[in-house]
């Protein structure tokens, strides 16, 4: 949440770049995807293959994207919206239709995924998976084992029950600033329909936060990877491939800090973050050819395995490290994922009562 | 003047040179503000751009302006949460514009009083943090505020703080503070200093001949005579700081409430364009208010 001005005058700069780049007609690709989310020399070898530059820009949260596209002219040729907010900017028209006889690599793509991503995108018609992963707990595992005793750390009570929250409150608590995630969650957790949008449902939901609003230092959706991995924060909810890259600093760092990731058992959000067209895209024979490169199995290996996330490509699979393939936190067991859920999105007066509720909390009034 | 009505150049030329702030005004304030307020008007939809009736032209403006209305005006008065975030803002800014005042004064004071060939270096040195980029200057304020940051290892170094122990503040209201007096300082300096070193310093030679101690004499002379300055340090101050969004977003915790942030999560959070520009035109009404104040201060004055 922190970098928004920092995000839109590097956007404007990569973007006006883009444009004279572009009137000197050499061939460009306008990428827009989250931060902290490839290996950066799958962009260069894309170049030397292609001979089509790109224009590379990061964002931290999807409402930005968001906004972006539905003022028209983001000047994007490829972004990487989530699957809830995925559906609505289909249902509002801000994608094109993807051409598939330009994206022969879609016949590696993982047919489950593919069927998940339907729910948002039927018949897959405008957008690609590239990662997916699940929303859990990431522990700085010494300090909440010296403040919690040697309890079991897969359930989301060792978050939401306050009096475990209060004892974590020393050490550093973060919460995701991504609401329509953290109500499913808590929503699933006390016994309610994660889907569900009945304001009745949603207060249950904001009771949970309430309850340990007390304990949370922080609600952010970006900086607490380096703050787990520096030792900041001890407990987090986050994003699985974020706790994992926080685990790979902090070993790196050789700071002492051990962090571990954990899908709870009670179940959680699983989310796929999809590579797709803008409508008003000016580079769409290379938007395509950017999209199937990033299909092609070896490319796609290495960015899983840079990024510690799971992607949607099966064909892929044989190529990844087995720290990546067999982590069951990144590729869950088939009755772990039997536990995850979906949720479909909100429409506006949904939304304005989640948020309202959500500011409430996170303001502690 | 008689020259002047004389040379037929000088009419038109004249005229652009005042057209000239008008046209910018008209340009960059008042067509954005109209745009805004009929944003404000308008219904949210799914659909690009995420509100409707959108303009299509004059022949259909009976339609366009019979749908527009004022629920979101009234949909603000209704959630206390637009009113506690107006309110949040405008203490955070008056207690801002205070500190900035109470630190602002001695510093433009004693610029004023320094020999006369010094005080341009002064002045240089108050502007010179704006040679860095704004958000670099915060961002290092984050450095210096954080737990494990610069204040805690000096702290520490002194004695002050046991090894183990940390500053804790960093997100707090206490850090907003210090990054926005810290930022805003040289605009509330350098209009104090302009009315400080416009004095005549033989007011405050007869009075002390006249025996009146300094101390009184700052009272009846010097700070009546720097009040315009320090009205306009104040408004200079006040008003960017109601509508602060980046100084409360990086420096300040989740409990900071501004209506800056507000607006943020209604544009971006709720993608509910009509409600983010009925609670953006209220801002403005907010600041226009004092504004007002200002500029029937300064006709006083005159």
């Amino acid at each position: 949440m922190k970098t928004h001005l920092l995000r839109l005058a590097a956007t404007a700069v990569g973007v006006a770049i883009a444009a004279t780049t572009a009137m000197a007609q050499e061939r460009v690709v306008n990428v827009y995807n989250w931060s902290d989310y490839i290996d950066e020399s799958i962009l260069a070898d894309f170049t030397k293959e292609t001979g089509i530059k790109v224009v590379y820009d990061v964002f931290d949260a999807n409402e930005i994207v968001e906004t972006k596209l539905l003022a028209g002219g983001s000047g994007y040729d490829v972004v990487v919206p989530t699957a809830p907010f995925l559906a609505r900017q289909i249902q509002a028209g801000v994608f094109q239709k993807l051409d598939k006889s330009k994206l022969p690599n879609l016949a590696n793509m993982w047919p489950e995924i593919s069927e998940r991503l339907a729910k948002y995108d039927p018949g897959n018609e405008y957008a690609v998976n590239y990662m997916w992963g699940t929303t859990g707990l990431g522990y700085n595992i010494d300090k909440v084992k010296a403040a919690l005793g040697d309890i079991p750390l897969d359930s989301w009570d060792v978050l939401f029950k306050p009096e475990n929250a209060e004892k974590l409150k020393a050490c550093g608590v973060n919460i995701l600033d991504a609401s329509d995630e953290t109500f499913a969650i808590a929503m699933n957790y006390v016994g309610k329909d994660p889907d569900s949008k009945q304001a009745a449902d949603l207060e249950a939901g904001g009771e949970v936060y309430k309850a340990i609003r007390p304990f949370v230092k922080t609600f952010n959706s970006s900086s607490y990877i380096d703050e787990l991995a520096n030792g900041d924060t001890c407990i987090t909810m986050g994003w699985s491939g974020d706790i994992l890259q926080a685990k790979t600093r902090a070993a790196e760092a050789g700071n002492g800090v051990k962090v571990e990731y954990v899908i709870p058992k009670e179940g959680t959000y699983m989310w796929f973050d999809n590579l797709a067209i803008p409508a008003d895209a000016k580079n769409v024979e290379e938007a395509h050819a950017f999209i199937n490169y990033l299909m092609k199995p070896d490319i796609i290996a290495k960015a899983s395995n840079y990024v510690q996330y799971a992607n949607g490509n099966l064909a892929s699979q044989p190529l990844l490290d087995k720290e990546v393939l067999e982590n069951p936190s990144v590729y869950p067991p088939a009755e772990t994922v039997s536990k995850l859920f979906t949720i479909s999105p909100y429409g506006p007066r949904e939304q304005r009562v989640l948020n309202r509720v959500w500011t409430e909390i996170k303001t502690g009034s | 003047m008689a020259e002047v009505t004389a040379s037929p150049h000088a009419g038109p030329a004249r005229w652009l040179v005042v057209a000239v702030p008008y046209v910018w005004l008209l340009l960059f304030f008042v067509a954005p503000f109209l745009i805004i307020l009929k944003i404000s008007l308008s219904d949210t939809a799914i659909a690009m751009p995420p509100y409707t009736p959108v303009f299509e032209g004059f022949g259909a403006i009976g339609d366009f302006i019979s749908q527009l209305d004022f629920e979101n005006y009234a949909f603000l008065a209704e959630d206390p949460l637009y009113l506690r975030s107006y309110l949040s803002s405008l203490r955070i800014a008056a207690i801002s514009t205070c500190l900035l005042l109470f630190i602002g004064y001695p510093i433009a004071l004693a610029m004023a009083r320094a020999p006369t060939s010094i005080r341009p270096t002064l002045v240089m040195m108050v502007i010179l943090p704006f040679w860095t980029s704004f958000l670099i200057r915060v961002y290092a304020w984050i450095g210096i505020l954080k737990p494990e940051g610069l204040l805690t290892l000096l702290l520490q170094a002194i004695g002050i703080l046991g090894p183990t122990e940390q500053v804790q503040i960093f997100r707090t209201d206490t850090a907003v503070f210090i990054g926005i007096v810290y930022s805003y300082l040289p605009f509330m300096v350098l209009p104090l200093y302009a009315a400080l070193e416009k004095m005549d310093a033989t007011l405050l030679e007869a009075a002390s001949d006249l025996g009146c101690p300094p101390w009184k004499a700052f009272w009846k002379i010097t700070f009546p005579l720097s009040l315009p300055g320090v009205v306009a340090g104040a408004m200079i101050c006040f008003i960017p700081i109601t509508g602060e969004f980046v100084i409360p977003d990086l420096l300040g915790g989740a409990e900071t409430l501004m209506i800056g942030k507000t607006l943020w999560t209604e544009f971006f959070g709720n993608r509910d364009w009509p409600l983010a520009s009925a609670v953006a035109v209220l801002l403005l009404l907010v600041l226009v208010i004092p504004i007002m104040i200002f500029q029937n201060q300064q006709q006083k004055v005159r």
